[in-house]
């Protein structure tokens, strides 16, 4: 009886809760790594004040929500109006195509335009969205952990295997419980793939099967996280393709070296402050490149909108030059905008390290393979980072050699393959 | 003429606050009685019960039907329409096994490692519930100083949000956590509990039952109370020896209670998520991986869900616990029974 009373009270309180989109009303989902949101709700705000006929209503909510609610939220063709995406392409069919309702369609093609495949179906020229930022993945040393130590700090063309003999070494000598740490995410571990020659995209388009490159590197990787080179809580700490970062160990000054990548920047220069001096590297060499991934935020309409004309005014508002400049700056993010990039920016912060941290990553662009630039818009990329996670995290925690995990690597993407029917 | 009762004090207020309910009473009484004359006195039985079998219809029984047709379906899509049906190909999937006691052997190998780290988990943690539970219920039950405080003690957990019982036992033992930061104070090297694979099982075990012994103490407390004391009385005026009287007086009579226990911890175990989920995440590895989380991330959470995958594995987990009711019902009768012939 308590039983079916609990439900009949969820029920009523779920029917009283549910709300409908009202005429007029813009819902945002969004996520934040640092103060964004924060940002992001300023200048809503100013926009609510120019267009009082429309409210946006700005939804913070972890990042877990974006991955994992918001997915089956679409699939059921519901959701909000707008969110911050990071699963761009794979989800484009619930994207709404902004391209007949924002003011000036040649304005968003010109400046957001080397992204816009990234967020649309394959052979489509929709608007879909633009990227609230670019971001490069890299490497963060603690300098002072490497000054105390009296180790260099390895330069621009170091090796993986440089800058783990490095970490090693300071690690030792500062009784620092771990020399690296590399975010659990099949993004993060796509990087030094690369650059061991790895590559995911088959003849069809489709996933290939891992790659001697792949191999290569994951074996070096496993070995780290064996031989406590690698931090080991950050992959085992979890089941499935959860993610981790080893964000707090660095902040804590706990880590030599972490792999991550630009978006750290703001969050370390906010809490690390003064507490020791810490350099962005780049992307450490392996033997094919010294590439990085890239990717970032995207900002997407969704086309279950009641409101697409206020949806579009939204969008237009938030992708003016103007705005992007002042929300890349005060957010230290690096925008995907044209014509903001051409101008430069001023990145509105006293900390010279995470100026210092932000030029390097500018640089680190560069490097980056021609895959790397065209995995996040490969439909298959995070079905091959989730079985990369899972089964990678496996083999670190002793559960199952690599060379199984690699079969299961395979064996996991072929099934989701067939699965999506495809 | 009848003699009037003199009215007890105090009742014309009683009297007054009757009236909208004697009230309310006559407004349904006749309907009642026009359903009664079709129904016969045997049919209103069923007439009350029927909202809760309509709820439990809806909420239940619909749903069941609805995971069941899903697991006969393929593909990624949400809705039943647009999937394809694959028959029992979901359940050939789990299945495929060369040997189902080694789940590499097998092609679902997450699903066989989260049907033995379940099998694991609900061995160790009923036996160790009830024994706890138990032993915590009988010290409760004596004339202990501050009774009242130290039952509550125990059933605070019960009170807690799983999830804010998983984020304080992670606080506790993670490696910067409480019980490192202890250790490190009385000379001893910190240690990363939840990353050794059977540390962190222990965990998961510990902590859920820290977390739910407070309920299952209380439903053997009042099982305990209902025994009558001069069985006790007789017992010892015979000589008996209190663990006699335990196992002859005691435990009997108590039976009744323990078995609800049995089966509530029972279904509660198999369903093991969230507690464990928060603490862990699953891991390390797969060690703390259990089924339900594997429903979980095989429905929602993965890149690319398969809830035709989910819905077959929580269609043989639901007879599962199917099966462990009806044993279990099947033990209480039997006892009932043997109860009532003596």
């Amino acid at each position: 009886m308590t039983k079916t009373r609990t439900m009949l009270a969820a029920f009523a309180v779920g029917l009283l809760t549910s709300t409908a989109a009202m005429a007029g009303d813009v819902r945002i989902m969004w996520y934040s790594d640092g103060v964004e949101g924060e940002v992001l709700k300023d200048l809503l705000d100013r926009f609510m004040k120019e267009n009082p006929g429309i409210n946006v209503i700005l939804d913070n909510v972890s990042y877990s929500v974006v991955r994992e609610q918001l997915p089956v939220q679409l699939e059921a063709g519901d959701g909000p109006d707008i969110a911050r995406v990071t699963n761009l392409k794979a989800q484009s069919q619930h994207w709404l195509d902004l391209r007949p309702l924002v003011a000036d369609a040649a304005y968003w093609d010109t400046n957001f335009g080397d992204q816009a495949d990234w967020m649309r179906p394959d052979g489509s020229n929709q608007i879909s969205g633009f990227m609230t930022q670019i971001t490069i993945a890299g490497g963060f040393a603690n300098k002072t952990l490497f000054d105390q130590a009296g180790v260099a700090v390895p330069g621009k063309d170091a090796t993986w295997d440089d800058w783990a003999k490095a970490a090693r070494q300071v690690a030792e000598s500062q009784q620092v419980p771990f020399p690296m740490a590399l975010d659990r995410s099949g993004h993060r571990l796509s990087g030094p793939n690369l650059s061991y020659g790895a590559n995911y995209i088959g003849a069809d388009g489709k996933p290939a099967p891992l790659d001697e490159g792949s191999k290569a590197f994951l074996e070096k990787f496993v070995g780290w996280i064996a031989d406590g080179t690698m931090s080991k809580d950050v992959w085992v700490s979890a089941a499935g393709s959860t993610y981790r970062a080893a964000a707090d160990d660095f902040i804590n000054g706990q880590l030599v070296y972490y792999y991550s990548g630009s978006w750290q920047v703001p969050n370390f220069s906010t809490k690390i402050g003064s507490n020791f001096d810490w350099v962005a590297t780049g992307s450490p060499c392996g033997p094919a490149n010294c590439t990085g991934m890239t990717g970032g935020a995207g900002l997407v309409a969704i086309k279950y909108t009641k409101n697409p004309e206020e949806v579009a005014k939204v969008m237009d508002y938030l992708a003016r030059e103007d705005i992007v400049k002042e929300f890349s700056e005060r957010t230290l993010f690096l925008p995907a905008h044209k014509g903001v990039l051409a101008k430069g920016l001023d990145f509105k912060t006293d900390d010279a390290q995470a100026q210092a941290a932000l030029n390097e990553f500018v640089a680190a662009a560069s490097s980056l393979s021609d895959l790397a630039r065209k995995l996040p818009g490969w439909h298959w990329s995070d079905t091959v980072y989730g079985a990369l996670v899972t089964r990678v995290s496996q083999a670190a925690a002793g559960e199952m050699p690599l060379n199984e995990a690699v079969t299961r690597i395979d064996a996991d993407i072929a099934a989701k393959v067939k699965d999506s029917g495809l | 003429m009848k003699a009037e009762t003199p009215r007890p004090a105090g009742s014309g207020f009683g009297e007054a606050i009757m009236v909208p309910v004697r009230l309310a009473m006559g407004l349904v009484d006749a309907p009642l009685r026009w359903v009664q004359r079709r129904l016969g006195i045997g049919g209103m039985a069923a007439f009350f019960l029927l909202p809760n079998m309509l709820i439990f219809g809806i909420f239940v029984l619909l749903p069941f039907f609805i995971n069941f047709a899903y697991s006969m379906t393929g593909g990624t899509a949400l809705f039943l329409d647009d999937r394809t049906f694959v028959g029992t190909d979901q359940y050939a999937r789990l299945f495929d096994c060369s040997n189902y006691i080694d789940p590499n052997s097998c092609t679902e190998d997450t699903f066989w490692t989260a049907v033995g780290n379940t099998a694991w988990f609900v061995v160790l943690q009923v036996t160790l519930m009830i024994l706890f539970s138990l032993i915590t219920a009988l010290i409760l039950n004596r004339e202990l100083m501050a009774r009242s405080f130290w039952r509550a003690v125990f059933f605070f957990p019960v009170l807690l949000s799983p999830v804010v019982v998983g984020l304080i036992w992670k606080w506790i033992l993670q490696r910067q956590g409480l019980l490192n930061f202890a250790l490190y104070g009385f000379g001893f090297e910190p240690y990363t509990w939840l990353n050794d694979r059977n540390w962190a099982f222990a965990a998961a075990v510990g902590v859920s039952i820290w977390a739910h012994m407070g309920f299952y103490t209380l439903i053997l407390l009042a099982g305990l109370q209902a025994i009558p004391k001069d069985l006790y009385e007789a017992a010892e005026m015979d000589g008996t020896r209190p663990a006699r009287a335990f196992w002859r007086i005691t435990l009997p009579l108590l039976m009744p209670n323990l078995l609800v226990v049995i089966v509530l911890v029972l279904i509660r175990a198999v369903q093991i998520f969230d507690e464990v989920y928060v603490l862990t995440g699953g891991g390390p590895g797969t060690s703390t991986l259990y089924l339900t989380q594997y429903i979980y991330e095989t429905g929602f959470a993965t890149q690319l869900r398969n809830p035709g995958l989910a819905a077959a594995a929580s269609i043989l987990m639901g007879m599962v616990l199917v099966v462990l009711t009806l044993i279990q019902l099947g033990l209480g009768r039997s006892s009932e029974k043997k109860g009532s012939r003596k």
